[in-house]
């Protein structure tokens, strides 16, 4: 009796926090579909937050960002995971300080020197500066797995005379993969929901970010709640679908993740 | 031409020491090609991030306006932070939504974990995936959400209106009292589900035999909570608290879409300081020293908590 009434509790319990937690969610969707299944509002907001080319700079920015930190960050991971060399545990120290490091600092300074470059208002500005950060999680991440490769896999393919790059190449990176999906997943999520940097960097309409056109497209139509439900909802759309499909690795990332500290 | 003539000869025969031959130390033994693969990351890392970071405490110690030659200040912009009024304000009010960020999520998880049957639960994938939502989603897109519900004659107001409850309707963004608390509980919203998700995971590594032998002393829900499930907990709960904790210190996104820290500066935060003082009114040593000092309170609540973590462990 007590086991079954817990029971209860315990799903009662996770049935209202689950509730609490997708009804703004779900009530926002309601409202940009205006009490139908039309379209009508999506193609305002589409249309009128010019978030065709936010999704464009956001597809463009996202993609290489991901791309650029995950090649690093198994190069530097595989180094500091399974190699010696003078200076690697201060390499790894100066690293882990990029894994906590608050954006709100270094982003004064950083306006003003890619200012000087010419590389503000270009997807540059944009894009370093988040590798930068990226590639401090993902050479702690990576290294993390290297390390837990067993040393005689890695013995065996030496002894057989292959170089570090064939050993990386063939024999650890096919088995890196699930780790270094969980990598791309989390990447991906940090640069496309990524505010602060696009606002401070990207003036340009024509380059700015899709969350950047979301907060221009807000200040212009304060009143229009139907036209901004739609353009909240087009903003959202693409991080939901990746999160429910790879929904293991955000979880398992940021569990994980959470636990290095 | 087959692979294994490129081979060196496999394991030299034993006494021999071939010198000068590419018989390579084996891992673990110094490599000095490992510099090769770590430097396009350190070179990307160092100069994006590194110095920057550098470069702002540098900036720090000098009024700026961004275009005119630099002047050295020394600790005023310090001193600064202390004496202005607003500045303090934007930290207090860091403090305040360090309550709605952390503790209050904190406190709802351990209600959760308080509640939990020891049977498996079913669906617990999706239950998670629910939870943890709101976690992935641009804060920007939960700020337009959370903007609308709040609107005067947005949805809250109007459930208040039909719940009898109509007199405590506010214009809640616009409010000098309620508009901070307002934000705090969107943080409130999308942190709690970080914490349960946190915790449902970490119950499950509590060995059941506590549990049974709580019982067999008869110990009731209360102190079998105190007893077995706090202390299994403590781990999970420590990352729980940085996490959002670092989260409400760095909170930018959601002011800035909300409220521009307004009515007044009732919702003004470190972070919107920076990037007003830095892009806007053009006081640039003021916004480095303000980020600075927001990235040494973030560094040290992190080496602080780690410290209370490894100190468990060992």
């Amino acid at each position: 009796m007590r086991l079954r009434f817990e029971q209860g509790v315990t799903y009662t319990v996770l049935l209202l926090f689950c509730a609490v937690a997708v009804a703004p969610l779900l009530g926002i969707l309601v409202v940009a579909l205006g009490g139908g299944a039309h379209f009508d509002n999506f193609v305002g907001a589409w249309n009128a937050g010019d978030l065709g080319t936010g999704l464009r700079n956001s597809v463009v920015i996202t993609t290489t960002v991901v791309v650029a930190s995950a090649v690093l960050s198994v190069l530097s991971g595989y180094a500091l995971g399974t190699m010696r060399f003078r200076g690697d545990t201060l390499i790894f120290a100066v690293f882990l300080i990029g894994v906590v490091m608050p954006f709100e600092a270094p982003i004064v300074p950083l306006y003003y020197d890619l200012r000087a470059f010419g590389l503000t208002d270009s997807y540059w500005g944009v894009i370093l500066p988040d590798t930068a950060l990226s590639v401090a999680f993902g050479t702690f991440w990576m290294r993390a797995f290297f390390l837990s490769t067993p040393v005689s896999l890695i013995e065996a393919a030496r002894i057989d005379g292959a170089s570090s790059r064939a050993t990386l190449q063939h024999i650890l990176l096919p088995l890196a993969r699930p780790h270094l999906l969980t990598l791309m997943v989390l990447v991906f999520m940090w640069t496309w929901n990524d505010f602060l940097l696009s606002l401070v960097m990207l003036s340009n309409p024509s380059i700015q970010t899709l969350p950047l056109k979301l907060a221009v497209f807000q200040g212009r139509y304060v009143t229009d709640v139907s036209s901004l439900a739609s353009g909240a909802v087009i903003v959202m759309l693409p991080v939901v679908l990746v999160y429910i499909i790879l929904q293991r690795h955000f979880m398992r990332g940021a569990l994980s993740g959470a636990l290095k500290l | 031409m087959p692979s294994s003539l490129d081979r060196p000869p496999v394991s030299p025969p034993p006494g021999r020491a071939i010198r000068g031959s590419p018989d390579l130390p084996p891992p673990g033994a110094p490599r000095r090609i490992g510099y090769v693969y770590v430097l396009p990351a350190l070179l990307v890392y160092g100069t994006f991030a590194v110095v920057p970071l550098l470069h702002a405490g540098w900036l720090s110690f000098f009024s700026w306006d961004g275009v005119s030659a630099p002047t050295w200040v020394g600790a005023e912009n310090y001193q600064q932070l202390v004496a202005d009024p607003q500045l303090q304000g934007a930290f207090l009010h860091s403090l305040v939504l360090i309550v709605f960020y952390s503790l209050l999520p904190v406190a709802i998880g351990l209600l959760l974990a308080a509640s939990l049957s020891r049977l498996p639960i079913r669906g617990l994938t999706v239950f998670r995936t629910i939870l943890f939502l709101p976690q992935v989603i641009p804060m920007v897109a939960l700020a337009v959400v959370w903007r609308l519900i709040y609107a005067p004659d947005g949805p809250l107001n109007q459930i208040l209106g039909t719940l009898g409850l109509g007199s405590l309707g506010h214009p809640w963004l616009g409010d000098f009292v309620w508009a901070l608390p307002a934000i705090g509980a969107v943080g409130t919203w999308v942190m709690y589900g970080l914490a349960m998700v946190l915790f449902l995971a970490g119950i499950q590594k509590i060995p059941s035999s506590l549990y049974d032998a709580a019982r067999v002393d008869g110990a009731g829900p209360l102190r079998e909570f105190f007893a077995v499930t706090l202390p299994g907990l403590r781990n999970e709960i420590v990352v729980a608290l940085v996490l959002t904790m670092v989260a409400a210190l760095r909170n930018f996104d959601l002011v800035y879409v909300m409220t521009r820290g307004g009515p007044g500066n009732a919702t003004d935060v470190p972070a919107l300081e920076v990037y007003i003082r830095a892009f806007q009114v053009g006081d640039v040593g003021s916004a480095a020293a303000v980020g600075t000092t927001l990235a040494v309170i973030i560094f040290a609540l992190v080496i602080v908590v780690q410290r209370l973590v490894e100190e468990r462990l060992t």
